[in-house]
């Protein structure tokens, strides 16, 4: 545990601005329509016309199938004989909008891709060429082109070198710019032998000098891998969307079964209202008129959820990448949504991980202020943390800083004394350390320890915060209370998770009892103590055994198991190979806390999809009240009262029913790119909430949208 | 296995087949006849020991001494009580709309003075096409012709026709209705009575 | 005039939701097996064991038993001139009549094409009316337990013969028992006699046929296994079949029961009452829909027909010959007769009900598939007809015994899937995440039904079949077409009449030649809507039951509040309209808002 805390204190350089809290949302902002996605999708979505391209999204393959029929029908009304009532001009418009909705569709598809893509390249173009300077077998350096790396090589990088490839530090500390990857100026801490000892390739050295065994060929870096993962998700489709591909399928089909049988029962109500009109002549209803039954087919059909499924999903491993998040599939963004509890480290994720002095408690003759002072001379020259935060605290009570004469002789910590402490000339010994080290030292001195310091000593423990004992010669003074400090706003973070219906669980290396304490303090649900990679394991399998889906953020070797087995694992890039191995998603920044929106990218993708399959199925009821009047206006014209939107004419009332059908996409391609805006309230707030929206919202709007559109068209004199 | 549930099959049809088909049915038949044996044979009325029809069957009536039932469209004549069947038209269908017309004509022509609105039951047919009942409207209405052509009083006949009325069950169960046959039947006795 | 109206549907939803809680539990209590019966029928009930089956061994036993029935229904029918208690000698039906029949009766439907009371002996009224009314109801009952068992994880979903025995023994026959007896004792009949004949008052050469028969046996089961299949042909509009405005309560409550309790039943098995009380909810809430809208245009509203249209109109319809040019058609107005019609459309009612009993049964008959009528639904005023319809279409207002609460299931599985991946999880049943097998098999099942009755629908709108057939040419015609094979695919039996009765599809033994595309198209229609509705979904709930349950947590979607109920509703209604708006607007709005009077 302590090793640790030293490893990770020593990350923290002054320029790291540790104590600022981040902004919840770290996801960086990118324009919708660029002219570097915007042109190319625009190419894109008319190649993606193809038929056996488009036969992929079924829904839109049957409008493409529409559209051409369309357009042999006009182009048999155009060469044979008309026998229409409705003239050509209007079967064109529909067709053109027809076209176009697939247009659109793709259009949708093919710019989410791009943006994945752009993000993607933006990623890839750290991973420039470089130099690297190989370690032969005899320790002598070459110097040779990155791209020669092979899985095992040894390279020496020194400051000012960019490291060539994804690695491990096999020796040596240094502190390394991964802006170039993460976005985040402040150095880094990387040193051999650590949990904190993966290197990137594309990375910067700043100071000191490495080296790196290689882990990985050229283009089959951790990152290349990671890119061409998310370029090849971007294809793929997640369970969740073959489902629903499925349902939509089935909605096309039942849609097909309500439209085809209207040819007939249209005529039916000609040949009768025939015989009660007593014409001769025949009668005719656009209900017999192909174009318009396959304009009502493509309106009923749910066009706008099946135009913009894919782009949801590549949406949604978009969002994920600009978070910094590089998930290996969409699976796992999807699986995000559902995950019911979160595994997080107590050291750095929710503490500082590092230990402050908080007080000085007296004991016997001395008073606080005298065992401050003592602790500071102390550790006037302990470069630790620790040490440095007692002198700041002594300091901040408002003491003049000590000083310590010339020859003052400083002991360092050491794990065999596990004390340090300063020898004065005069042969006074000052020392601060673990209890039981301390009690050690003033028994060799001749002192003895005085029976009131074990209460005290315990007292401190129960609270989750480490007792140092400061003894003078032969003499207890007091303690210094050292406590690791909790992150600033993670009690609200931990609220906000269980409004989602998460649990949150501490993994700690602390005794129950300070585990119980600090669980308490920090807001989380459980805790999991004296954490081993064997109780880790054990603690994710009883959960998953009733149901549960899990998700842990690891960084160590040691986690590799417990990250393997969780439902959802966030590996943080810093960590080793093992780690990212075994998770499947990895966050570039190394933000323990980066689960939290990696649940919420999940959950919005999800919230996302349902809610425009809810609003594009709603949206039909509209549609339904503009059209059916127009079927059978030349029939049944009293079926007119049914039309409470008031359309111009049966022909005006098809066109703006498929035209809003086609406007709808490209006006919620901004919503299925950025996704539905996610409140973190509990489910049946947000389902009434939805349902409100896209439910009783996709049922109106388009009462609204198609009588303005009907209102624009008889305005612009484009029908009669 | 599949020869297993074929014999349970088997043996659950023929066990049914007895229990409901057999069992059942004769168990019913028992407390019918033991308990409710007139209403088990047909509710059927006997005047001096002939048989004059039933309490639940209603009648064609058409001479204009008798109150008249609704109209029937059973086949091939009305109030067919071994083919019961309604209209079956639909309510703008011009033939229901005739039926209705030429009813409210009889109706008008048998009592030329009543020129009041005709309830409704008795230009409609009834569902089953054996409704033995009118509203009490209905009887109201045909009320003074009655009593005209069989030179009764009116009163008299009225005494008769709520004699013949049955209520709502509590108070708010179904609708004031007429046994049109009873009713009929209760005229021509009164009026051998009276001689 | 408010009271008589509006009493007996809010009596009959009362009394039948507080009788339906506490029965339900004892239904629970019966299909666990809780109960220990009497040993003489412990005895049998050990015989029939097959053992524990999984849910295909259970699904092909109930195919293999239907089969069974189909063919012993078939064989009575066949044998009926050759059978006893057949003093008039009633001659065969016609084999398609047969085919149509034996499937109508097997599937619960009760669809007829022939008159109870006219073509049947009372020996085919006995062996196969009466016992596939039982047999045929308690097939739906035992999918859903199947079902039940399924989704609470259950790799053997029971035996099916165990779970037949127990339904009837143990439910129908006592029920029907005690009902049957309330029948008696208000009228209806119970004699192994076949008919009286009567002389009439008036004309006493004229002879009046009153048939009698073993009435009051068929009636309970007829009602309380939502068969409704009529012992004489108008059903429980004839004075024998419902004598008084009580057994009208009866009746219309015991159809209800089974279908009530069901809902429940389903959530006390499966541990989640609360759930299944929101399921019923909404059940209940969509039949009083039902129920006010038929009341309101057909009891408190006249026929338009007899009010005559004092406005004239005018509309303006394309001309055909060539484009934009136009045709000016003049509705004229049309004049009433005097009639008074405070009482509502009394065309096809019965008196002695009251004045919305004829429209609240309307209502619920098709809600609960049960098909019965004690009114003329043809005669129905065109737009409360619709209420009718729309039970059929929905098909889960209650719906028939176990068949009506899995077709919610379907709404349900949809519903969540659609709109409860707006809570952010992938949607979850019973802590089941649903997959895209469940979808399909649910779709498959959801599918059956519209296109079983769209399908057929166009192809005889267009062909002689159904465009001679009509009775009511017009829009009516049209939906007498609609509303047979809305009845046939949603296991009703129900219809508007006038199309068997008119086009001579009941003139048994010989019926009009054209009556056999009608027989074999329902009898198809029938057939598939009432399988693959079963099929599907046992082998749906056996997939999601195997599948890893998580529990219930904030996140989750809660499937026992408001909100859901709310959820389940607008997929329900939002579902229904889109499939049969266009119908509903061909048929009777078309026929409510023309011209007077219009067919014919």
């Amino acid at each position: 545990m302590s090793t640790t805390a030293m490893v990770e204190e020593t990350q923290q350089k002054p320029g790291m601005k540790r104590e600022k809290p981040k902004p919840p949302k770290r996801v960086k902002r990118m324009a919708l329509f660029t002219k570097e996605t915007t042109l190319p999708a625009i190419k894109q979505a008319f190649a993606m016309l193809r038929p056996d391209i488009q036969w992929k999204n079924p829904v839109m393959f049957v409008v493409e199938v529409g559209a051409f029929l369309t357009l042999l029908y006009i182009l048999k009304a155009l060469f044979g004989a008309p026998e229409s009532l409705v003239s050509i001009s209007y079967f064109i418009a529909l067709d053109v909008w027809l076209w176009l909705t697939v247009v659109f569709a793709n259009f949708a598809t093919a710019l989410a891709e791009a943006r994945g893509k752009a993000q993607a390249e933006s990623l890839r173009r750290s991973r420039r060429e470089t130099r690297a300077l190989r370690l032969g077998p005899d320790e002598t350096i070459e110097d040779i082109s990155s791209t020669l790396l092979r899985p095992g090589d040894r390279v020496v990088v020194s400051a000012g070198f960019t490291i060539p490839g994804d690695g491990e530090i096999i020796s040596g500390i240094a502190s390394i710019d991964e802006s170039a990857i993460t976005g985040e100026s402040a150095p880094v801490i990387r040193e051999a032998g650590s949990d904190r000892s993966g290197v990137t390739g594309g990375t910067f050295v700043l100071s000191d000098r490495i080296v790196v065994r290689i882990t990985s060929g050229p283009g089959d870096s951790f990152l290349d891998r990671m890119i061409g993962l998310v370029e090849g998700a971007i294809r793929q489709r997640s369970p969740n969307e073959i489902a629903l591909t499925l349902a939509l399928s089935a909605m096309t089909l039942i849609f097909l079964i309500v439209v085809i049988p209207l040819w007939p029962m249209a005529w039916n109500a000609e040949q009768y209202m025939m015989g009660y009109l007593g014409i001769q002549e025949p009668l005719k209803s656009l209900g017999t008129d192909i174009p318009t039954l396959i304009a009502l087919l493509v309106c009923l059909i749910p066009t706008t959820i099946g135009a913009l499924l894919a782009a949801i999903g590549i949406a949604g491993m978009e969002r994920a990448l600009r978070a910094n998040i590089i998930a290996k599939s969409g699976k796992a963004v999807e699986m995000a949504g559902d995950i019911d509890v979160v595994l997080l480290d107590k050291t750095g994720t929710i503490t500082m991980g590092h230990r402050h002095a908080t007080s000085f408690l007296p004991l016997g003759k001395y008073k606080a202020n005298d065992v401050g002072q003592l602790a500071a001379l102390a550790s006037a020259a302990d470069e630790t943390p620790e040490g440095k935060s007692i002198v700041k605290l002594y300091e901040s009570l408002g003491n003049v800083p000590v000083t310590t004469p010339q020859q003052s002789q400083f002991v360092p910590f050491s794990a065999q004394t596990r004390m340090s402490g300063i020898d004065f000339p005069n042969g006074r010994r000052i020392r601060k350390g673990a209890p039981d080290a301390v009690a050690r030292f003033i028994q060799e001195s001749g002192g003895r320890v005085p029976d009131n310091l074990r209460p005290l000593v315990d007292g401190a423990a129960s609270k989750g915060a480490t007792p140092l004992v400061v003894a003078e010669d032969g003499q207890v003074a007091g303690m210094i209370v050292l406590e690791d400090i909790l992150k600033p706003g993670m009690k609200e973070r931990f609220a906000r998770l269980r409004k989602m219906g998460l649990r949150t669980v501490m993994i700690t290396g602390d005794n129950p009892l300070t585990a119980s304490t600090i669980a308490a303090e920090a807001g989380v649900d459980d805790f999991i103590a004296e954490a081993t990679p064997e109780n880790k394991l054990e603690y994710i399998r009883k959960e998953q055994a009733e149901g549960k889906l899990v998700a842990m953020m690891g960084d160590g070797t040691n986690d590799a198991p417990a990250l393997a087995q969780a439902d959802v694992a966030l590996a943080m890039n810093a960590g080793t190979q093992a780690a990212k191995e075994a998770a499947n998603m990895v966050d570039l920044d190394s933000d323990p806390t980066k689960l939290i929106e990696t649940v919420e990218i999940g959950k919005q993708l999800l919230i996302t999809r349902g809610a425009l399959t809810t609003f594009s199925i709603a949206n039909d009821v509209a549609k339904y009240f503009a059209i059916i009047p127009a079927l059978f206006a030349g029939t049944l014209p009293w079926l007119k009262l049914m039309d409470i939107m008031n359309l111009h004419s049966p022909t005006s009332a098809i066109l703006s029913a498929i035209i809003f059908n086609a406007l709808i996409i490209p006006a919620l391609i901004p919503v299925a790119l950025k996704g539905v805006a996610y409140k973190p309230l509990g489910a049946d707030a947000l389902l009434r909430r939805n349902l409100l929206i896209w439910g009783a919202g996709g049922v109106i709007l388009p009462f609204v949208g198609i009588k303005l559109i009907d209102v624009v068209l008889v305005g612009l004199h484009l029908l009669s | 296995m599949l020869l297993h549930q074929l014999r349970s099959g088997f043996l659950l049809l023929l066990l049914f087949t007895f229990l409901t088909g057999v069992l059942y049915p004769l168990a019913v038949t028992g407390i019918a006849q033991l308990v409710f044996p007139a209403k088990a044979n047909g509710s059927l009325i006997t005047m001096s020991g002939k048989v004059v029809g039933s309490d639940l069957i209603g009648q064609q009536f058409s001479a204009p001494g008798y109150f008249w039932s609704r109209l029937s469209s059973t086949a091939p004549g009305a109030y067919n009580a071994g083919a019961s069947t309604g209209s079956n038209l639909g309510p703008l269908n011009p033939a229901l709309l005739d039926a209705a017309q030429k009813r409210v004509q009889a109706l008008r022509e048998a009592d030329p003075g009543n020129q009041r609105p005709v309830p409704a039951d008795l230009v409609t047919s009834s569902g089953s096409g054996l409704d033995p009942h009118i509203s009490v409207a209905a009887a109201l209405y045909q009320l003074p012709r009655v009593a005209r052509v069989r030179g009764m009083r009116t009163d008299d006949v009225r005494a008769l026709l709520e004699e013949s009325t049955e209520g709502r069950f509590a108070g708010i169960l179904g609708e004031p209705r007429v046994n049109v046959l009873r009713l009929n039947l209760a005229l021509d006795a009164h009026k051998e009575g009276g001689r | 005039m408010f009271l008589s109206t509006w009493f007996l549907p809010v009596a009959l939803l009362a009394t039948t939701t507080f009788i339906a809680f506490p029965l339900s539990k004892y239904l629970a209590w019966i299909m666990e097996g809780k109960f220990k019966a009497p040993r003489f029928l412990g005895w049998f009930e050990e015989k029939l064991d097959s053992g524990p089956q999984d849910w295909k061994e259970y699904t092909a036993a109930l195919l293999i038993f239907c089969t069974a029935l189909f063919a012993f229904g078939f064989l009575v029918l066949v044998l009926q001139p050759w059978m006893p208690m057949n003093p008039d000698g009633k001659w065969m039906l016609a084999p398609s009549t047969i085919f149509h029949s034996a499937i109508s009766f097997m599937t619960n439907t009760n669809l007829q094409h022939y008159s109870g009371d006219q073509h049947l002996s009372n020996f085919s009224q006995i062996f196969f009316i009466l016992t596939n009314m039982f047999l045929s109801a308690a097939v739906g009952f035992c999918a859903l337990t199947a079902i039940i068992r399924a989704f609470r994880g259950e790799k053997l979903v029971g035996n099916f013969f165990v779970d037949m025995w127990r339904v009837v023994v143990y439910m129908f026959v006592p029920a029907s028992f005690i009902i049957g007896v309330i029948f008696l004792q208000q009228g209806a009949p119970m004699t192994f006699d076949t008919f009286a004949r009567v002389s009439t008052l008036e004309s006493p050469s004229t002879q009046q046929t009153i048939v009698v028969g073993p009435v009051a046996a068929v009636e309970p089961i007829k009602m309380l296994g939502t068969n409704g299949g009529g012992f004489y042909g108008m059903n429980s509009a004839h004075p024998f079949e419902n004598p008084t405005g009580i057994s009208n309560f009866v009746n219309t409550m015991a159809m209800m029961l089974f279908p009530f309790m069901l809902v429940l039943m389903y959530g006390r098995m499966l541990g989640r009452l609360r759930h299944a009380v929101v399921i019923f909810s909404v059940m209940l809430l969509m039949m009083a829909g039902t129920i006010v809208w038929s009341v309101y245009f057909d009891t408190l509203k006249p026929n338009p027909g007899l009010t005559g249209d004092s406005v004239a109109r005018t509309y303006e319809i394309p001309s055909a010959s060539a484009p934009g040019g136009k045709r000016t058609v003049t509705v004229p107005a049309v004049g009433g007769l005097p009639v008074d019609q405070h009482l509502g459309n009394l065309e096809g009612k019965e008196m002695r009900f009251g004045t919305s009993a004829g429209a609240t049964y309307a209502a619920v008959t098709v809600d609960v598939t049960c098909g019965a009528v004690n009114s003329e639904h043809d005669s129905l005023n065109p737009i409360a007809a619709i209420s009718p319809m729309v039970g059929m279409w929905l098909n889960c207002i209650f719906g028939g015994k176990g068949v009506g609460m899995i077709n919610m299931l379907l709404y349900v599985i949809i519903g969540i899937f659609v709109a409860g991946m707006m809570v952010g999880r992938t949607p979850e049943y019973l802590g089941r995440k649903i997959g895209a097998r469940e979808v399909k098999l649910a779709l498959i099942a959801l599918l059956v039904h519209p296109i079983m009755i769209l399908g057929p629908t166009g192809l005889f709108a267009a062909t002689d079949w159904g465009l001679k057939a009509v009775s009511n040419p017009g829009p009516h015609g049209f939906s007498q077409m609609v509303y047979q094979f809305s009845s046939a695919s949603a296991n009703n039996g129900s219809a508007f009449d006038g199309l068997g009765v008119t086009y001579g599809l009941a003139n048994n033994p010989a019926p009009a030649p054209e009556a056999v595309p009608w027989d074999i198209a329902a009898g198809l229609v029938m057939l598939f809507s009432r399988f693959l509705p079963i099929v599907a979904p046992i082998a749906m709930a056996a997939y999601l039951g195997a599948k890893k349950r998580a529990p219930q947590g904030l996140g989750t979607l809660r499937d026992d509040t408001a909100t859901f109920a709310l959820l389940l509703l607008g997929t329900i209604l939002i579902i229904g309209a889109l499939l049969f708006l266009p119908v509903a607007a061909l048929g009777p709005l078309a026929e409510h808002l023309g011209p007077i009077p219009f067919g014919g």
